[in-house]
Order: structure tokens, then C-alpha cells, then sequence
């Protein structure tokens, strides 16, 4: 031990920020690992891109065999970018407060003055963005790769698809990690049993008009879903022709979504948070 | 509560229910981890909580951090209720536990300590000047920008324990803090935690340790704890002062032929007998009303053909309140509760 220096000794110097300025430290905080701690592990590029490269190939190759047409191969390509977010979503946001569980996480983030809501935000936010740049580089390897030609009809549109399909999308983790969290090790299960079935019902790879009406319409539970849709009307000539539902009407129940799902993180999260203080769930198991 | 008290708890209880095994999933079981503990820790003080693993030490921690609700009575912690106003506890309060493998492994030293302190509401550049003094105290700084899944256990536990610190809390619980470490490096945390404490006499340290010498070198006051109860309270010299009428003496023997404390305990004069396992034989403590109680025992052991290898007198330690509160070792307590689990 080294002779200590006074001030640290003496405590803090300046107030410690509350409120909403703390809110905004948390999110950025906890975005952090994601956005820059992720990125430490280049085998990212090989299990985020490469790996589903691969399933964007077999699609496209079997498409082209088979003569679909040339619209199919954009389709795929977009898919397979959003599959990242889907992938993101399922394992590092629904089961995500499990493992901080189990990591010893929670109990610091529930015992420090911030929000949860702002933990989960944060959590989401790093997500988004570390998951962003692998959906741009699956994208511009699918173009390069294939020659996929957009052509965007209304770029305003498409913002607000793709921003109205993540935000609902990572409600949707907020809320289902709070659901997690309660089921606890069966976390692991759920989030295994739903990683194909929404890769199917999602229409990641074909256009989800293939489907029965209400087979897609209960799909649209599911945020991408509406939000590729809508998001290849915007992007291809042709995608309108195939696309599910009007892309104003889709913008519209994607608003619903958002707010629904929001708005069940909120109430889900503090309901969590009583029963597992009740019921002494937070802390990791061995303890 | 008065003014000088920095945690108070009242009658304070909790009672888990557990599922039963995998024949008896539906029932549901009752665990009393907590019965009726009241505790005053004063403002400024570093009040220790000793006793054997599955005490219930942790769960009074958890119930002062707002982690876990009470069952039954109350806990206050700087002044505010802990079940009633948990927000108003937070901010003035940090835990740090032995063993803990908290933060990020992706991210540096600094980086997971840099997150935490942002939880807080700390300035970023203040939160850096602290961390950056905070690791040169604990001998931590070489490793600043080493990602802390590369660091060894003990080094890891010196992260957590800057991280404890690095917020400046009211009160400051610490639950196991040196478990794992080398006798090094828990000197060192040892050292640290006091220094934290002298600086600044507002400041409130509860921490939890099976290590007699630890609650014996570190804290104030100590509350021997034991199956969820408060057996006694006080300072540790106090607590030896009490068992001072009586000669405490440690013999260590060859393997006991099946000679047990029982034996020995109902000889004249003899108050309390502990038997530890070592290797080669056993240790025996002796808490003896007079000197001359001694001979009876050595006979003893002299007819079950048990040889004396070592034979000592000392003066009492927190083992030996210990073992006047509990009827056993803390060992032996530990011992019982892995057979039983």
C-alpha cells in the first residue's frame, strides 16, 4: 500500500448528479460495454458477419436456381442483416438481466440511486448501435457479393420504419428481460426456442405475404416483421407489389408496438424488482 | 433511531420459502435465516458481524441494501427506512462482497470502475482523479488499462473493493471482503479499509467475515452472530474481557479414539471442550473454571490412550467467545452445516 492521497480520503468534491441528468449518465454508462467493450473480441466479424453471410448465401443461391425473381435476393440480404438485431435482442437483451444476475451485476445496479428503466435503456442503446454496424456490413457484403440495387422511394419513411422497428423491437427485450429474469434459468431455453421459429414467422428471408393473412397478421406481434416489410416496400421497385400491409398502416400499428412495449418494460421491470426483493431472487445463486 | 446511529434494526426477521426436493416439489419449506436481530451501529463506527457460513450474515446485508425485504420488523439505514424508502437508502450506500465477479470482463479496470462511478451520479473527470488514486492505494494502478477478466482473484477483489469506495458512501457494507485473498493482499485491504474509515469520522463500515483475527484487528464493535440470532454484542476486548475468569488452554493431540467433547466436558470444573480434526490427530480447546480442572482432563486422555503432542495456554480470542456463545468451534459450526446441506 502507498502513502494515500488526502483527497480521495476526503471524499467526493462535487455533487453528484440526480434526476434526469443521472438518468442520461446511466444509459450512456451502461451502453458502454456494448458499444466499445464488444468490439475488443474481433471474433465478432466472424460469428456476426461471416456466419450469417453464409445463411444470406444459401438463400440467395437456392432463389437463383430456381429462378425467383431478382427482388428475392435483396430481400434475403436485408433479412440477414436484421437477423443480427433479432439475435442481439433475443441473447443480450431478454436474457441479459439473468446473467447480470448470475454475473453479481444486478444487485450493484439495483442497490446504486439510478434508474432500472435507464440500465435497460442503456443496455438497449449499446445494443442497437454495436448491432448496427454489423447489419451495414452484412448489407454492404450482400450488395457487393450480389449486386443487390436499392432504390429508396421515400428516405423519410424508411427512417422512420427502421427507427419505429428497433425501438419497439428493444422494448420488446426490455420487457421480455424483466420475463427472464422471473423464470430464471430457463432463460437459456426460451431464448433457444425462440431463435428459429421468429427467423420463420418473421419472414426474414421471403416476403411474409407467402403467408396465410393471420398467420402473418399474429406474426406482426414480432416488430421486424412489419418493420422488413415495410423497410423492402421502401427499398426495392417491386417491393410494394409484395409487401403485407400499406407502409403508413404498418408505421402506424409499428407506433402501437413501441408504446406497448415500452410501456410493459416500465410496468414489468418494477414489478420484477418487488417480487425478486420479496421473494430474494436479485442476487446471484450461490449467494 | 438516534442521531449518531447510521443503521438500526428492530426485531428485524426473515423467513425464505424453499421448495422441497424433487419428491417434494410442490411443498414448500420454511427457512428462518433471520429471528429477531436488533442492531445499533453508531455513525463512525466499524461494527463487524461475525459467524460461520449460513449465519445470516448475508441476508442482513441484503436486507440493509435494500435487496431483500424483511419478513418481519424494521432496518433503518442513515436514517431511512429500508423496505418504506429505498431511494432515499441508495444514494448513500455501497456494497462490495467477496468473491463477487461484478463488471465487465471486455472492459479495463478503469473502465468497469469509470461505469459504476457514472450510477452514482459522479463527474466523469472527478471519477477518474479518484480511481486513479484509489488503484495507487491499493497497489492496483500498473494494471489500469488491463481488462479485468485478465485479472487474478485477488486483484480483482482490489477493483471491487475501489469500487466500493470510489462513490464515498455514507455507509459502506462489506460483506466477506477479503474471502479467497492471500494473507498479502488481505492485509492490504485490511489496512485500506481502516484508513478510509480514520479519514473521515461520518463515514459507517459494516462488514461480515468468518475470519476471527479480521473482526479481532479490524472492527469496533462486533455482533457474534449464529442461525439467524445475535448471540452478544460489543467490543472485541470486552468480549475476551468477559471470558478472562476462565483458563483457556489448546491441546493438540494424536487421533482421539473415539473420545468426545461430551466426555470431556462433563469433568469437573471443565465449562466448554472443543474437538477440531487436524491432520495427524485433533485439537482440543479448553475453557477450564480452574487451572487445576486440567489434570482430569490430561487423565483423560491418558486412559483412551490419546498422546499429547502439544499443550498451551493463551489468552482468549474472538474463537474462544466464539465457542463460549455457540457450545462449538466455528468450525465445527461450518463443519454441521456442510453435512446437513
Amino acid at each position: 500500500m502507498k502513502a494515500e492521497p488526502l483527497s480521495v480520503l476526503t471524499g467526493i468534491q462535487n455533487p453528484k448528479v440526480i434526476g434526469w441528468r443521472l438518468f442520461l449518465k446511466t444509459i450512456i454508462a451502461r451502453a458502454y460495454p456494448r458499444l466499445i467493450g464488444q468490439q475488443r473480441e474481433k471474433s465478432w466479424i466472424f460469428f456476426d458477419i461471416f456466419l450469417p453471410m453464409l445463411g444470406v448465401s444459401a438463400y440467395v443461391y437456392v432463389y437463383r436456381a430456381i429462378g425467383a425473381p431478382e427482388e428475392y435476393v435483396g430481400f434475403v440480404v436485408v433479412g440477414g442483416a436484421m437477423t443480427a438485431f433479432w439475435m442481439n435482442v433475443l441473447w443480450s437483451m431478454s436474457s441479459q438481466l439473468y446473467w447480470e444476475k448470475e454475473q453479481g451485476n444486478l444487485a450493484l445496479y439495483i442497490i446504486a440511486p439510478n434508474s432500472m428503466m435507464a440500465i435497460l435503456l442503456g443496455m438497449a442503446l449499446g445494443g442497437m448501435l454495436a448491432t448496427a454496424l454489423r447489419a451495414v456490413a452484412i448489407i454492404i457484403l450482400g450488395m457487393w457479393m450480389f449486386q443487390v440495387q436499392f432504390m429508396v422511394t421515400s428516405t423519410l419513411q424508411l427512417l422512420a420504419v427502421f427507427f419505429l422497428a428497433m425501438t419497439a423491437l428493444y422494448g420488446m427485450g426490455m420487457m421480455s428481460a424483466s420475463l427472464f429474469l422471473l423464470l430464471s434459468r430457463e432463460a437459456w431455453h426460451i431464448a433457444n426456442l425462440a431463435q428459429e421459429p421468429v427467423y420463420l414467422v418473421s419472414g426474414f428471408y421471403f416476403p411474409i405475404k407467402s403467408f396465410n393473412f393471420w398467420v402473418a397478421a399474429a406474426a406482426s406481434i414480432i416488430p421486424l416483421t412489419l418493420g422488413l416489410d415495410a423497410m423492402r416496400q421502401l427499398v426495392f421497385p417491386s417491393g410494394a407489389l409484395l409487401g403485407f400491409l400499406n407502409v403508413k398502416l404498418e408505421i402506424g400499428i409499428l407506433t402501437g408496438l413501441c408504446i406497448v412495449f415500452l410501456t410493459g418494460a416500465k410496468f414489468l421491470l418494477s414489478y420484477m424488482e418487488k417480487l425478486a426483493i420479496r421473494e430474494g431472487r436479485l442476487t446471484e445463486s450461490r449467494r | 433511531m438516534t442521531a449518531e446511529s447510521a443503521i438500526e434494526t428492530r426485531e428485524l426477521g426473515r423467513i425464505y420459502k424453499v421448495r422441497g426436493n424433487k419428491k417434494e416439489k410442490k411443498v414448500r419449506k420454511e427457512l428462518i435465516a433471520l429471528q429477531d436481530v436488533n442492531l445499533e451501529v453508531r455513525r463512525g463506527e466499524l461494527f463487524g458481524l461475525l459467524g460461520p457460513n449460513g449465519a445470516g450474515k448475508t441476508t442482513i446485508i441484503k436486507i440493509l441494501t435494500t435487496l431483500l425485504a424483511p419478513t418481519s420488523g424494521m432496518a433503518r439505514v442513515a436514517g431511512h427506512d429500508v423496505a418504506l424508502e429505498p431511494q432515499s437508502v441508495r444514494p448513500k450506500i455501497n456494497m462490495v462482497s467477496g468473491g463477487e465477479s461484478s463488471g465487465y470482463g471486455l472492459l479495463t479496470v478503469r473502465e468497469n470502475l469509470w461505469m459504476f462511478s457514472q450510477f452514482y451520479g459522479l463527474a466523469s473527470k472527478e471519477a477518474n482523479e479518484r480511481i486513479v488514486q484509489l488503484l495507487k492505494m491499493v497497489g492496483l494502478e500498473d494494471r489500469i488499462h488491463t481488462k479485468s477478466s485478465d485479472l487474478s482473484t485477488g486483484l480483482r477483489q482490489k477493483m471491487n473493493i475501489v469500487r466500493g469506495f470510489l462513490t464515498d458512501p455514507q455507509v459502506l457494507f462489506l460483506d466477506e471482503p477479503t474471502l479467497g485473498l492471500d494473507v498479502g493482499a488481505s492485509r492490504d485491504v485490511r489496512k485500506f479499509i481502516r484508513g478510509w474509515l480514520d479519514a473521515e469520522k461520518t463515514r459507517t463500515l459494516l462488514l461480515t467475515t468468518h475470519y476471527m483475527v479480521e473482526a479481532d484487528e479490524l472492527c469496533d464493535r462486533v455482533a457474534i452472530i449464529n442461525k439467524g440470532r445475535v448471540l452478544a454484542c460489543d467490543t472485541p476486548a470486552n468480549l475476551k474481557r468477559n471470558l478472562q475468569r476462565d483458563a483457556l488452554f489448546e491441546i493438540e493431540t494424536s487421533p482421539l479414539n473415539g473420545l468426545s467433547t461430551a466426555l470431556i466436558e462433563s469433568l469437573p470444573e471443565v465449562r466448554k471442550a472443543a474437538l477440531t480434526e487436524i491432520e495427524g490427530g485433533a485439537r482440543l480447546n479448553l475453557s477450564l473454571v480452574e487451572e487445576s480442572a486440567l489434570a482430569s482432563v490430561i487423565n483423560t486422555l491418558t486412559q483412551k490412550n490419546v498422546k499429547i503432542l502439544r499443550l498451551s495456554k493463551h489468552e482468549p480470542t474472538l474463537e474462544d467467545v466464539f465457542m463460549e456463545q455457540v457450545g462449538h468451534s466455528m468450525s465445527e459450526v461450518e463443519q454441521a452445516g456442510e453435512n446437513e446441506g
